[in-house]
């Protein structure tokens, strides 16, 4: 009888086994932190590229009904890429504003990708060691995040903004 | 024979036996998953993106932030899936329950069959 329950027990948890590893499997397991959007962005305050002394705060935010946060860098391929839809976003929408956050980044060189790209931000900050982007859980570049006036996280953009993304962007705005 | 399968079976699962003389930078940075990189942890990789969690738990740990502060933090910005340890939630219980439910149902195997095998 002892023997029959201990059979049955490992059968049992075999089984259970089975089903852990199957639904294990075949569970998608490509991470990304979009399931972050809807929470409130934590208090920052960027430094401008250009001088030590401008910020951009939180505060800044309520000034615009939309702002959209851009990771960008003069090494990044990607960015120029994207960057084209970001000019595109600033002069067909006034209800958004776009803050560029040079991203471990040689001032001079994001000034001339700049000048040669154009540039489609109201500010554009440094985060030369990477930390800034740690706080708006930023994991790889070029990365967008939209914030709404109660700063909240509306959408995450991982990776070039592309013209499904610029769609999905001026939808949302208006 | 008995007392020698007990002793393997508790040194398994004894967690009293993992030594940790390792930094709290060691410590913390081991506990965190490379989102960018494939099965290694933040200690372990040279990414970009390990690079800077690194700069930022030194920062963190050097104003005084401790240990589950810092995991906090870390799982506001990434979600629980930065932490190779999550912590317990009524989503993740079963997954922290389950080594215990084994070993008790080991325990409980190895005591029938002993306690058979001295009626036989």
């Amino acid at each position: 009888m002892k023997i029959n329950i201990i059979r049955i027990s490992v059968f049992i948890f075999l089984i259970f086994f089975i089903i852990i590893m199957f639904v294990g499997l075949t569970k998608n397991n490509n991470y990304n932190t979009k399931n972050l959007v809807g929470n409130e962005i934590s208090e920052f305050q960027l430094i401008s590229l250009n001088n030590n002394e401008t910020f951009f705060e939180n505060n800044d935010l309520i000034n615009s009904q939309f702002t959209l946060i851009n990771f960008f860098a003069s090494w990044c391929s990607p960015c120029r890429l994207e960057h084209k839809y970001l000019i595109k976003l600033k002069e067909e929408n006034k209800k958004i504003k776009i803050v560029g956050i040079n991203f471990k980044d040689k001032k001079n060189n994001a000034l001339s990708f700049l000048k040669e790209l154009g540039n489609p931000y109201e500010f554009i900050a440094k985060d030369s060691d990477g930390s800034v982007s740690v706080l708006f859980g930023v994991y790889g570049i070029p990365e967008s995040i939209l914030i709404n006036n109660e700063q909240k996280i509306i959408k995450k953009f991982i990776g070039p903004i592309n013209q499904s993304h610029y769609r999905e962007l001026v939808q949302i705005i208006n | 024979m008995k007392k020698f399968i007990f002793m393997i079976y508790f040194l398994l699962y004894s967690p009293m036996l993992i030594a940790d003389n390792k930094s709290n930078l060691l410590e913390i940075t081991k506990n965190l998953r490379c989102l960018v990189c494939q099965g290694q942890s933040i200690a372990d990789s040279n990414s970009d993106f390990a690079l800077t969690i690194k700069l930022v738990v030194e920062d963190q740990l050097k104003s005084g932030k401790n240990k589950n502060e810092i995991y906090k933090f870390l799982i506001s910005k990434y979600g629980e899936w930065i932490v190779y340890k999550p912590s317990f939630s009524k989503d993740n219980f079963f997954l922290w329950l389950l080594p215990y439910g084994i070993f008790l149902f080991g325990g409980m195997i190895i005591f029938v069959i002993l306690k058979k095998k001295k009626h036989s």
